[in-house]
């Protein structure tokens, strides 16, 4: 009897620590997906102010560069990194010719950037069709209790959390980072003191298209190769970014977190919708009572 | 007298002309407008519907024209955009006057146009599948209807899987309806829904779904997603290693997902289709090697590119027997029931109650290695359902979208 009772207590245990897991697994898996594919917007948006609507297109090429990188027959995380630098070396010559001249008239890069995702997306519709066959998901899958889970979404969240550590050590520890801070802040200044402005700006705008680049070939391997998917990123990008506030280690970090936890939580409450609704109803209540986004207000607080 | 004759004789000369010019008129193009999705994120199952209709324009002017009249396209693209459908179905309408128009691929977009052709009293062919349910005379529906695709492929799963059944749906007027109708079929067929999801257009992350399907553990999992984004869902369901026998009414039939993703991860999908490429007669050969001279590089023929193909020829036969292009004189023809065509997929006819049309429903079973077989065809299923329910265009015009719970009110 008492054994019976034992057992059925260490089944209930391990029903919690399963139950405990998979919605570790859920929130890291949302948590994951808002930091990178924020991470690139975080740097171009955030830092510098310029609202970049091209932002999935940076994704889309990527993705489709790294996609077609596996299939000529390079290993999956060098392929991942060729998107990203190929994302960040269209990036740089474009803020070059259009953005810089935009820095002052930060609405109409609005509409300069609508632009060039709209030329972007058709472009490819047009030269590569409509459809990129996907190189599949590697890694396979595991079990814990009853259910199974996929291996390279772990992967992910590994990546998500590498990807911070690396932003704030470049931002922190390095000179670039330094003097990217700095031309962001007081530009002039800077250039007084014998920074090449330009180049960094080059520099920085080409760290967050690298970063969204870094997204797409990331998730290639999961979704859907289309001209369009871009549009898939871009909402919980900005949303991650506008509540984090201009911050990448005080706001987008905390931000994804929370927001993973919420749209986790409610997806297994009632679905998709109550997880999307959830997230967007959570972003009006930050926006209304913190203005500047949770970084402004973390840096506000303190002393 | 003499000077008389010269007067009637320039008369003549000069009305003879006209004469020549009367005859010419007779030569007159009929125009016909197609507004589909060209971009955006509905393009992939898309772009070939109007590589079916300018294959069936090029065969039909090739041999004469409809009644020695040439057939002009007017296409324009919608960007998978519901206000550029209204935008463009007046521009075809009021300024084009095109005779008929083909359009369409979303419920969504459908039912934001329809109003548009209402208005203007325009026809319109409408040659894709959907939930099904609209009377309404302006519209003919060339594409399978859930009595067609449901009501053979529900019991067909329960039978050989189980009586559980999970639905996820894309969250818009198709998917809410279909799921309706899955409901109604699981139900009549003495099984349990054990969940339910709608999904947001656009959505394109899963891994909660995933495990909501796990937790609940069902036989069947019917898929209804829409748009490339959702299309995702196979890919991360199958690193997830979720191995549920799938259903679906518009997937593989329609963005071919067996081939844009890497196998095994549309394994053991059921679709029903009214065709697909791999339809294996002699006349989906022929068709396909006739697509494939036209457009070398197409990536797949899909059931609605089949049907946009079929209602070009359709409308050929309605307006020769009819002899008119006009709207009335075409549902004559239509009235008489005998306006069928030999399609790729087998006959087909235009039901002229409803204005649906007939199919040769095939069973597509996707394979471990993404190959595909068909376990079971039925021929000639009719779309029945709003004719039993009562819609009958013949008598009355409602112009009205129906569905199991809100059915026609029975005539007085």
């Amino acid at each position: 009897m008492i054994r019976v009772i034992r057992f059925l207590q260490l089944g209930f245990v391990m029903d919690l620590l399963y139950s405990a897991f998979s919605f570790l697994y859920q929130s890291g898996d949302a948590f994951a997906f808002l930091v990178l594919s924020a991470c690139g917007l975080a740097v171009i948006f955030g830092m510098m102010g310029v609202i970049n609507l091209a932002h999935g297109e940076f994704i889309l090429c990527g993705a489709y560069v790294s996609t077609s990188a596996t299939q000529m027959g390079l290993p999956l995380p060098l392929s991942i990194a060729v998107g990203a630098g190929v994302a960040g070396l269209i990036g740089m010559p474009l803020e070059r010719l259009i953005i810089r001249h935009l820095y002052s008239r930060p609405l109409d890069t609005i509409v300069a950037t609508w632009g060039i995702s709209m030329i972007v997306t058709q472009g490819t519709l047009i030269v590569l069709g409509s459809t990129m066959q996907g190189s599949g998901t590697p890694l396979g899958s595991f079990m814990v209790g009853n259910y199974s889970y996929s291996v390279y979404r772990i992967v992910l969240m590994g990546t998500a959390l590498a990807t911070l550590a690396a932003l704030w050590l470049v931002f922190t520890r390095t000179r670039f980072g330094v003097l990217a801070r700095a031309t962001i802040q007081v530009p002039h200044i800077a250039q007084a003191l014998g920074v090449n402005t330009g180049l960094i700006y080059s520099l920085t705008f080409g760290l967050g298209a690298a970063l969204a680049g870094l997204a797409g070939g990331l998730y290639a391997p999961t979704m859907t190769l289309v001209p369009t998917m871009g549009s898939a990123f871009i909402v919980e990008a900005f949303v991650t970014v506008v509540i984090g506030g201009a911050d990448i280690f005080l706001g987008t970090a905390p931000t994804a977190a929370i927001l993973g936890v919420i749209k986790a939580a409610l997806t297994s409450w009632h679905g998709q919708l109550a997880g999307q609704i959830g997230m967007l109803l959570s972003v009006i209540i930050v926006i209304r009572i913190l203005p500047r986004g949770i970084s402004g207000w973390i840096l506000n607080e303190r002393p | 007298m003499a000077r008389h004759l010269i007067s009637t004789l320039a008369v003549l000369g000069i009305l003879l002309p006209f004469s020549g010019l009367a005859t010419a008129q007779d030569k007159t193009p009929i125009k016909l407008g197609v507004l589909e999705d060209q971009s955006g994120d509905f393009a992939v199952a898309t772009i070939g519907k109007v590589h079916g209709i300018q294959l069936a324009a090029e065969e039909i002017n090739a041999a004469g024209g409809i009644d020695g009249r040439p057939l002009e396209l007017v296409v324009y693209d919608t960007q998978s955009d519901n206000t550029r459908y209204q935008e463009f179905m007046r521009r075809v309408l009021q300024r084009d006057k095109v005779d008929a128009v083909f359009a369409g691929f979303s419920s969504a977009s459908r039912e934001a146009y329809r109003p548009i052709v209402n208005q203007f009293d325009g026809f319109a062919f409408y040659n894709n599948q959907y939930e099904g349910g609209v009377c309404d005379a302006n519209m003919v529906i060339t594409g399978a209807v859930p009595e067609q695709q449901f009501s053979t492929l529900i019991p067909y799963m329960m039978e050989k899987y189980g009586k559980k059944v999970y639905t996820i749906a894309a969250d818009y007027n198709f998917g809410q309806i279909s799921a309706e109708w899955v409901r109604n079929i699981v139900k009549e067929n003495g099984g349990e829904m054990v969940g339910e999801e709608f999904i947001p257009l656009g959505v394109s992350q899963f891994s909660q779904t995933i495990q909501n399907i796990q937790t609940a553990k069902p036989d069947v999992l019917v898929t209804l997603l829409v748009g490339t984004a959702q299309a995702s869902y196979y890919e991360q369901a199958g690193a997830a290693n979720l191995k549920v026998p799938m259903a679906s009414s518009v997937n593989v039939g329609q963005g071919y997902e067996h081939k844009r993703f890497k196998a095994p991860s549309l394994a053991n999908m059921y679709a029903t289709v009214n065709y697909i490429e791999e339809v294996d007669t002699p006349a989906s050969k022929a068709f396909i090697e006739k697509w494939h001279k036209k457009f070398p590089s197409e990536p797949y023929i899909n059931q609605e590119a089949e049907n946009s193909y079929s209602a070009v020829h359709l409308y050929k036969q309605m307006v020769e027997r009819a002899k008119s292009t006009k709207r009335e004189d075409i549902r004559k023809v239509i009235a008489q029931g005998d306006v069928c065509f030999d399609a790729p997929e087998g006959k087909v006819c235009i039901d002229p109650k409803s204005q649906h049309m007939s199919h040769t429903i095939f069973l597509a079973h996707v394979k471990e290695d993404h190959s595909i077989d068909f376990p079971k065809v039925w021929q000639d299923v009719k779309p029945y359902w709003l004719g039993d329910a009562g819609c009958d265009l013949t008598k009355s015009d409602p112009s009205a979208q129906y569905t199991p719970s809100n059915p026609p009110v029975a005539a007085e």
